[in-house]
């Protein structure tokens, strides 16, 4: 019988495969601004700039009609009333837009809420510009205020020919202190 | 000096005595027994939960239980089938069959094959008790998706922390099994030589190491976002709900074949036996293991093609699904090849490995269904899915389980089994789990949503065909329980080493006494 042949030491494949476990925890970890950078480049999942961009379209495209369509929701249980001004717009790509939103707190207490936008379909989104929305800030309706809110914006007329409206949306969530 | 004073030199040949035997044991031979023990007893637990299911679904309306209660019991149903008893058993399994297959004294690191067993039995009783807890255990389904599952009670840091043990706990196992293959091979082992369950087993492992840490920060970030106000799910705070979908799903495809491949290992080694022939296309049942194993890896999002995905992606992940059934079919074909022309006789392992391989494949068919993005618009979080993972791993891993059960166990206890109470409980268990989840699959085509505890009037006669199945295919593990409980108290023919005819040259531990003396291979083999 030949002797036992002398392979790596267990430490040595021991560690190795630690690091392995390691790496990959930190992968998980990693895959989050992954996730986001990925869908930035994409536009996967609709996700929409909630920074103000300055109003410079070079050009209003007068040959066309886009239609925006407005959907708003109410996350969980958060006692707002919350509803476009209109359902849906028309606009040429390149002109400014303002919409008017209403908010109604239809409780006795102060609610401080989030609005968070999203486009559909999720590519669209690097066509919106935004001048001005209440989705860029905390929004504080104090008990049973009724509130306006703004949001100004364009579709850029490089939006492909192809697509003749698109959905903005908007959820409050509520993030008043519990 | 005489045999008797060579004796009296060692004094670890044998177990310790009393109880702590098997506390502080490092044998992994012990190991085996304490693992495939527990998960029997969580199979058993499991089991129930999936009884009281099929029991508020005999009827339409509601019965038995409130609705949450239902969902938590699918819920735990799930995660106790595979955390608790199909990855255990096979981590016991891999216990008592690996250094016996490849000639190794022991595993290679005996200390931390303890601590991973001991890991085990306190997670599974923490995630038991979850059900005692103030708001009921967590009920969002064993994928744990947020929000859903933020909305759990009391139970919710104990169900994630309990997920965080088991996976500690399968890591630990894996990390063993890979430094126990690649080291403590006998002289002349070389990995081309090694049977295909510990194949099957090395590239499991791998699959562990690399998809355990990714669930481990998952539901890490499930608890931060509901203690410690990040939000990595949370719409409101710029995160994304649908990223826990990817992070799941990047653990859970592979996952399930974390429950599949041993099986696959399994039957390899069973099928050649009976057959008396050697396996057919040893190598291409390798390479196809491996090929599995890299394209569960790139697959996952095919568990959300009605998230919103644009076309390209749907059309990445269709082809990319359909692929496995290549080499997934080349194992099948390979089996069926060992088969041909064999001098086949159907003793119990047998008939579970034959049953594996068809009904195995019939859920690998309605798999290849599901990858078709357009067609799986219609069977999404219908009864069809759960018509399709019961098949794969019900009759699927759970028979190669009991197969290998039967095929090693008068190896295990020197004692052979009653062949004919085996034989009843093949037939039961098969005719039944057919009935329980064939009717499943046309439930879910006509609509029938996965998850809820009532349904339309239409759905009715299915449904009870399919608690009547369950029910039978319950009670039947009873009978299972006793055979092996006949086997391990001492009951039954002495076993010969060889056990099955022909074995010793399908297998090195066929070439050892029965039972297995405590310590085995204490001077390598000598392999060919």
């Amino acid at each position: 019988m030949s002797p036992v042949p002398q392979r790596r030491s267990n430490a040595k494949v021991l560690i190795s495969v630690v690091l392995v476990v390691i790496a990959m925890f930190g992968f998980g970890f990693a895959l989050v601004p992954l996730y986001d950078v990925f869908c930035e480049l994409t536009g996967l999942n609709g996700k929409v700039k909630t920074e103000a961009q300055a109003e410079m379209m070079a050009r209003v495209d007068q040959s066309r009609w886009v239609t925006v369509e407005f959907v708003t929701t109410v996350n969980g249980s958060m006692p707002l009333e919350f509803r476009a001004a209109v359902n849906k717009i028309k606009v040429h790509p390149g002109e400014y837009q303002t919409v008017t939103f209403y908010g109604v707190n239809r409780s006795d207490k102060a609610l401080i809420g989030r609005a968070i936008p999203s486009i559909a379909p999720g590519w669209t989104t690097q066509f919106l510009k935004k001048s001005e929305c209440f989705c860029f800030n905390e929004q504080r309706f104090e008990p049973h205020q009724e509130r306006e809110m703004v949001v100004r914006f364009a579709i850029d007329p490089e939006l492909p020919q192809t697509v003749g409206d698109v959905s903005l949306s908007y959820t409050f969530f509520d993030i008043s202190p519990q | 000096m005489s045999v008797s004073a060579i004796h009296d030199d060692h004094h670890d040949h044998g177990p310790a005595k009393g109880l702590m035997r098997w506390v502080t044991t490092t044998n992994h031979k012990d190991i085996g027994t304490l693992y495939m023990v527990t998960s029997l007893i969580m199979f058993m637990v499991g089991g129930a939960m999936a009884l009281v299911i099929r029991a508020e679904l005999f009827e339409p309306g509601m019965q038995f239980v409130d609705p949450m209660f239902f969902n938590s019991m699918t819920t735990l149903h799930a995660l106790i089938m595979v955390f608790g008893a199909v990855m255990p058993a096979f981590a016991g399994l891999a216990n008592w069959m690996i250094p016996m297959m490849i000639g190794s004294p022991d595993m290679a690191l005996p200390r931390l094959n303890n601590w991973s067993f001991w890991l085990l039995p306190f997670a599974a009783l923490m995630l038991v008790s979850t059900l005692f807890m103030e708001g009921g255990a967590a009920a969002a389904g064993w994928t744990l998706y947020p929000p859903l599952v933020l909305q759990t009670g009391a139970a919710f840091p104990f169900t994630i922390f309990t997920i965080h043990i088991l996976g500690v706990s399968s890591i630990l196992a894996a990390i063993n099994i890979i430094v126990t293959i690649l080291n403590m091979r006998a002289p002349g082992m070389t990995l081309m030589k090694m049977p295909l369950f510990v194949w099957t087993w090395l590239i499991t492992a791998f699959l562990l190491i690399a998809i355990m840490p990714v669930f481990a920060g998952a539901v890490t970030m499930l608890l931060t976002d509901k203690f410690f106000g990040t939000s990595f799910f949370n719409a409101a705070g710029g995160g994304d709900p649908v990223l826990y979908q990817h992070l799941f799903w990047f653990f859970g495809h592979p996952e399930v074949y974390v429950l599949i491949l041993p099986s696959f290992g399994i039957v390899s080694q069973i099928i050649p036996t009976f057959s008396r022939k050697p396996l057919f296309g040893y190598s291409s049942m390798v390479y196809a293991t491996a090929s599995i194993g890299f394209l569960s890896f790139i697959v996952w999002a095919h568990h959300q093609y009605t998230v919103g995905m644009p076309i390209e992606g749907e059309l990445y992940f269709t082809y990319a699904t359909m692929l496995i059934a290549v080499p997934t079919g080349v194992k099948v074909f390979n089996w069926i090849s060992t088969m041909w022309k064999g001098a086949i006789t159907f003793e119990s392992p047998m008939l579970w490995a034959i049953a594996f391989v068809v009904l195995f494949t019939l859920g690998g068919f309605t798999g290849l269904m599901m990858s078709i993005s357009p067609a799986d618009l219609q069977y999404h979080d219908t009864y069809f899915i759960v018509a399709h993972f019961h098949y794969v791993l019900v009759s699927g891993a759970v028979f190669a389980i009991i197969g290998g059960v039967y095929y090693w166990l008068p190896k295990w206890t020197g004692r052979m089994y009653d062949e004919r109470l085996a034989q009843l409980h093949f037939w039961l268990t098969t005719l039944s789990v057919n009935l329980c989840f064939f009717p499943q699959h046309f439930l879910g085509l006509a609509g029938m949503p996965r998850r809820i505890p009532d349904y339309a009037l239409q759905f009715a006669e299915f449904n009870a065909w399919s608690s009547v199945g369950a029910f039978i295919f319950g009670f039947s593990q009873l009978i299972f329980c006793y055979i092996v409980f006949r086997c391990m108290s001492g009951h039954g023919e002495h076993a010969s080493g060889e056990v099955w005819e022909g074995a010793s040259e399908h297998g090195l531990e066929f070439t050892l006494p029965s039972p297995a003396p405590y310590h085995t291979w204490e001077t390598p083999p000598n392999v060919h």
